[in-house]
């Protein structure tokens, strides 16, 4: 047994590290056969995307081993350190790096581009753990409710919200990346987990419901809902004057989200908007235009049925009628070819693999580890729901990929990265008890 | 709040994760299974479906000649999206059209229901010259191709209303059956159009698979659901090749028709109809179109006319035989029996009227053609004591006459099957009034006159009956479907006659013979062969008389039974008796012995100087 313990890989979490191998090679597999080409069979041809993927697998898992043989306190020490560093690649790249089909996110060493953006994440789930259990114990000694001690807890919320706000902030302004961008939001997740009042997340959802709702109904049929909403529940509480000036608050604020979501909709991109409508179905949707994406996803997807066309037999992802199948669009090809079956075994997969995660997370005695555990779940969520939520119409249009699924190197990395810190972690656990 | 209370949100956020996948999983199951919308997307977008034409069955004569068969046909199909680019000015040379008619035929490809990444026609059935010219240089136009049809091809420019012709299937017809798309080719009319379904084969696909940019990336599964083209059946006609070019031959400058049917088989021999056509001429595309105009604005000739099958003749005299048959079949008269005749029929007033000649018995009177006899017979068998009333006598007379064809639908396996007319009491009521005629009112019935009309071909079928001494086989020109040459049973089926008393066939046989041998067709007679006829001299309210003779021989098992009109010729003994006899002994003999005979009929023109009123 003890001998066990000094092995590098004792404590490591063998049920994640195999989940996370299976996912992989499933990506892989899909990879091949989104670009499968019988001119080019050989796996290894590295002008291919399957040969370079092979390439960014295996680095990948030297990566992890890397990972998993430095010493946990490394990350925990240099968090910071991590988030300053990246923060300042992602300002730098625009000015530094090379333009590659309009995006100015990249890095480009010949044939292969790296993404500073991807690796924003795990040294923002590093960096916000640190932070948030350095304050952690205060938030849990204050269980009273006066006014400064909220004021104190929202000065903590506000700082983490700096902590995401700048990569999120920098990425959309300079890079132009929506898609690296938004993930951070995930984080809401642990900061929900750490205390974040249910408040918030209730009024960010409803925020986020009336912006859907006034894009889909008349602006002033849903002020007048909403005013009488606010009527009627004058009539059922009590009538005192902090009530009715906290629903009156209420009511201005939705109706201020109602006026504001025109001002928002008009403000954004075209093709953003467009992605808006082709979702809600708002107007008539050009089926070869903006909705054309969609739309052969969808048919893709939809043409698999129970079982799929088996392997290699997709008609709709090897022809190229959905664009980007090898990234952001790979679930279509796993729709196509594997069929109902084998893409709700792949988002069973991801489920369990970010389940797992939350478990591990919740075991830990450091919170520092929990945190990281819930940044790691939060942004494997986030990644696939929008992900699998866009080929399948239930999510605007935003480019992210798949977790271990998609085609590229950055990405790849930059979850592994991510998964494997918090492996680490997780293993280190006992240590730490020692 | 405490650790613990905060410890209890795994549980909301584990549950708010496996919501979201239950719905995505929901939403899948609802995609992949239950809405087969996406299914069918899927098909349209990256398969195409590529028709193979089979080839249209070949048309054989009855001693296995070649009547009809395919020649390779070129269209030029382009894609307009890969044209761009092309070298359209040695294109349009190519093809001489204007740069505008590119233009605009480039548009009319790329516009619904045609679109830019689909093929589409640019030029159909390209001439021999232009292929040659295109095909060098197709490879410098891009988008372009040429695709292969066949057309028809006739050997012998002759039989063109019986052979019918193939053209583009009409909209209404292309939207009715889903077999056929806007552009296919269907038979049109004749054989063509009653055995399209046989000569037509079936059409084959090939299920393509393309990309995004509608670029071929192989067969689907390997071709495991393709179907091959199917090619059409060959059809082994009866027709006589050799019989129907010299009845064209001797047809020549005349209007008319001749139909010639095997009595023991309903086969028909021969089926002209003139003035013909070159069948060659309604093939192809362009020329098509032009020919067919010519020829259907030719109204004084009517050349797409077929006469054969359609013209309705009054039978004049030939008809005769028919009263003769029942009147025996009757009782009513025997091969003895004599009636007056005082150069007409003495009881109207000598009308219809007769030439002179002397009192004869029954064989007689079909030897010297007595319209006064005949004027009798009619009276006899309608006026017979078996029918008090004498409407239920004209029926009785009307049913036997009937019985051997007239004023049916014979159904032969040639379109417009016309049944002509044998009027109705109902018709007659209308005219004159329910009881205010009377046998003699409509006696000229009797000799073939009046409102009586027939098409040829069922005046064949009559005479075919006679020779047969009771019975025929619907005529038919198709002996046999494909390789196994199977004939619809209703073809082997006998209809018999309403006569079927042998000696009055005995009688009726003696008067045509002896009308063949010393009678008014005396043209037709042959020196081995003992030939059965009878003239007809149809009174036509729109000019001269029509000449009619039908024949069949020789006598014991006879081989051919044959009719000619020759619209405006005057008497039938003059001009249709001989062209029978020369018909006769080119079918049974293979040759011809009077040749002085032969010519005069092939030079005759008889076209010339009448004027044929509106028909």
């Amino acid at each position: 047994m003890r001998k066990n313990e000094n092995s590098l890989f004792f404590g490591v979490d063998k049920i994640t590290v195999a989940t996370y191998a299976l996912l992989v090679f499933m990506g892989w597999l899909n990879i091949y056969a989104a670009v499968f080409n019988e001119d080019h069979q050989n796996i290894f041809d590295t002008t291919q995307k399957y040969g370079k993927q092979l390439i960014w697998i295996s680095s990948a898992a030297f990566i992890a081993f890397m990972i998993l043989i430095i010493d946990a306190g490394f990350f925990t020490v240099f968090s910071y350190v991590f988030y300053a560093v990246l923060l300042l690649a992602c300002v730098a790249v625009p000015y530094l790096g090379r333009e590659v089909k309009g995006s100015r996110s990249w890095f480009r060493f010949g044939d292969f581009g790296i993404q500073p953006a991807e690796f924003m994440k795990f040294a923002t789930n590093l960096a916000l753990a640190k932070f948030l259990s350095n304050v952690n114990i205060e938030v849990e000694d204050t269980r009273r409710k006066r006014l400064s001690d909220i004021l104190k807890n929202y000065k903590n919320t506000i700082i983490a919200a700096i902590f995401l706000g700048l990569p999120l902030l920098i990425i959309k302004l300079l890079q132009d990346e929506t898609g690296l961008a938004i993930v951070f939001v995930a984080f809401i997740i642990t900061l929900y987990r750490e205390g974040l009042s249910v408040n918030f997340l209730i009024f960010g959802l409803l925020s986020a419901l009336l912006f859907v709702l006034s894009l889909v109904m008349e602006q002033q049929t849903l002020i007048i809902v909403l005013a009488s909403i606010a009527a009627v529940s004058i009539l059922f509480i009590k009538r005192s004057r902090k009530n009715i000036i906290i629903v009156a608050v209420i009511l201005s604020a939705a109706c201020g989200v109602v006026l504001g979501t025109n001002y928002v909709y008009n403000h954004l991109e075209d093709h953003q908007r467009i992605r808006i409508d082709v979702l809600l179905g708002r107007g008539t949707v050009n089926l070869k235009k903006e909705g054309y994406n969609v739309n052969q996803a969808k048919i893709a997807i939809g043409s698999g049925g129970f079982f799929g066309k088996g392997y290699l037999q997709g008609t709709q992802t090897k022809y190229d009628f959905v664009p980007e199948q090898d990234t952001d669009f790979i679930f279509c090809t796993v729709g196509e070819e594997w069929g109902f079956v084998g893409s709700s075994v792949v988002i069973l997969l991801e489920l369990f693999l970010i389940l797992r995660v939350i478990f591990m997370a919740e075991r830990q005695r450091s919170p520092f580890s929990r945190i990281y555990g819930y940044g790691v779940a939060s942004v494997l969520f986030f990644h696939v729901a929008v992900n699998v939520g866009m080929t399948i119409g239930l999510m605007p249009v935003i480019g992210i990929p798949l977790p271990f699924f998609s085609y590229g190197g950055s990405s790849l990395w930059s979850f592994t990265i991510l998964l494997f810190i918090f492996i680490k972690l997780d293993a280190n656990r006992l240590v730490i008890l020692r | 709040m405490n650790n613990s209370n905060l410890s209890d949100r795994k549980f909301i956020i584990s549950a708010f994760f496996i919501v979201v996948v239950i719905i995505y999983i929901s939403r899948l199951f609802y995609l992949q299974i239950i809405d087969d919308q996406y299914k069918l997307d899927a098909r349209n977008n990256a398969f195409r479906y590529r028709t193979e034409y089979p080839v249209r069955g070949y048309i054989y004569d009855r001693n296995g000649k070649l009547m009809v068969y395919n020649e390779p046909s070129y269209d030029l199909i382009v894609t307009p999206k890969l044209a761009k680019g092309a070298d359209t000015l040695a294109l349009c040379k190519i093809l001489e059209i204007t740069r505008d008619e590119y233009i605009r035929r480039m548009k009319k490809a790329s516009q619904a229901p045609n679109s830019p990444r689909k093929e589409s026609v640019f030029e159909k059935q390209l001439s021999p010259k232009i292929y040659a010219a295109l095909q060098e240089k197709l490879y410098r136009f891009k988008g372009f191709d040429v695709q292969a049809r066949t057309v028809r091809k006739y050997p012998r420019p002759i039989a063109a209303h019986l052979l019918g012709y193939v053209g583009e299937v009409s909209k209404e017809k292309a939207a009715k059956d889903p077999y056929y798309r806007e552009g296919d080719y269907i038979g049109i009319s004749g054989i063509e159009r009653s055995y399209e379904e046989e000569l037509r084969g079936k059409k084959g696909t090939q299920i393509v698979m393309v990309d995004v940019h509608n670029k071929t990336k192989g067969r689907f599964m390997d071709g495991l659901y393709d179907t091959l083209a199917i090619p059409g059946k060959a059809l082994f006609s009866s027709i006589d090749i050799e019989l129907q070019e010299y009845g064209e031959k001797l047809m020549a400058g005349k209007k008319g028709a001749i139909v010639a049917i095997e009595p023991s088989t309903g086969e028909i021999l021969c089926l002209v109809s003139s003035p013909g056509y070159d069948p060659n001429l309604l093939v192809g595309g362009k020329e098509r179109s032009r020919n067919y105009t010519k020829l259907y604005y030719d109204s004084l000739n009517l050349p797409l006319f077929n006469r054969a099958l359609t013209a309705m003749y009054p039978p004049g005299s030939t008809f005769k035989l028919i009263d003769a048959l029942i009147a025996q079949q009757d009782d009513l008269i025997n091969r003895h029996t004599v009636y007056p005749c005082h150069n007409g029929y003495p009881p109207m007033g000598g009308h219809p009227a007769c030439h002179s000649h002397p009192s004869t018995d029954l064989p007689g009177s079909i030897a010297t053609s007595c319209n006064s006899y005949y004027s009798y017979v009619f009276r006899e068998i309608t006026d017979q004591k078996k029918y008090p009333k004498f409407e239920d006598g004209y029926n009785h007379w009307r049913d036997a006459v009937r019985s051997f064809g007239p004023n049916t639908k014979l159904g032969t396996d040639l379109p417009y099957d016309k049944p002509g007319n044998v009027p109705s009491v109902e018709y007659y009521n209308k005219i004159f009034g329910k009881g205010h005629w009377r046998s003699n009112t409509v006696v000229s019935l009797g000799i073939g006159q009046a409102e009586l009309t027939l098409v040829p071909l069922q005046m064949a079928n009559v005479v075919a009956s006679i020779a047969n001494r009771g019975y025929f086989y619907t005529p038919h020109c198709i002996k046999g479907v494909g390789v196994e040459k199977s004939l619809d049973k209703r073809f082997k089926e006998k209809h018999f006659t309403y006569v079927q008393n042998q000696l009055a066939y005995d009688n009726v046989l003696d008067g045509m013979q002896s009308c063949v041998d010393a009678g008014t067709g005396r043209a037709s007679k042959l020196k081995d062969i003992i030939v059965c006829g009878k003239t007809g001299t149809a009174e036509n309210p729109h000019g001269k008389d029509h000449a009619v003779f039908s024949a069949f021989a020789p006598r014991e098992k006879p081989k051919i039974a044959i009719v000619c009109f020759i619209e405006n010729a005057g008497f039938g003994g003059t001009w249709s008796a001989p062209i029978v006899g020369l018909m006769i002994e080119k079918y049974l003999t293979r040759k011809v012995t009077r040749p002085d005979v032969e010519k005069r009929m092939i030079e005759a023109n008889l076209i010339k100087g009448t004027n044929l009123l509106g028909r």
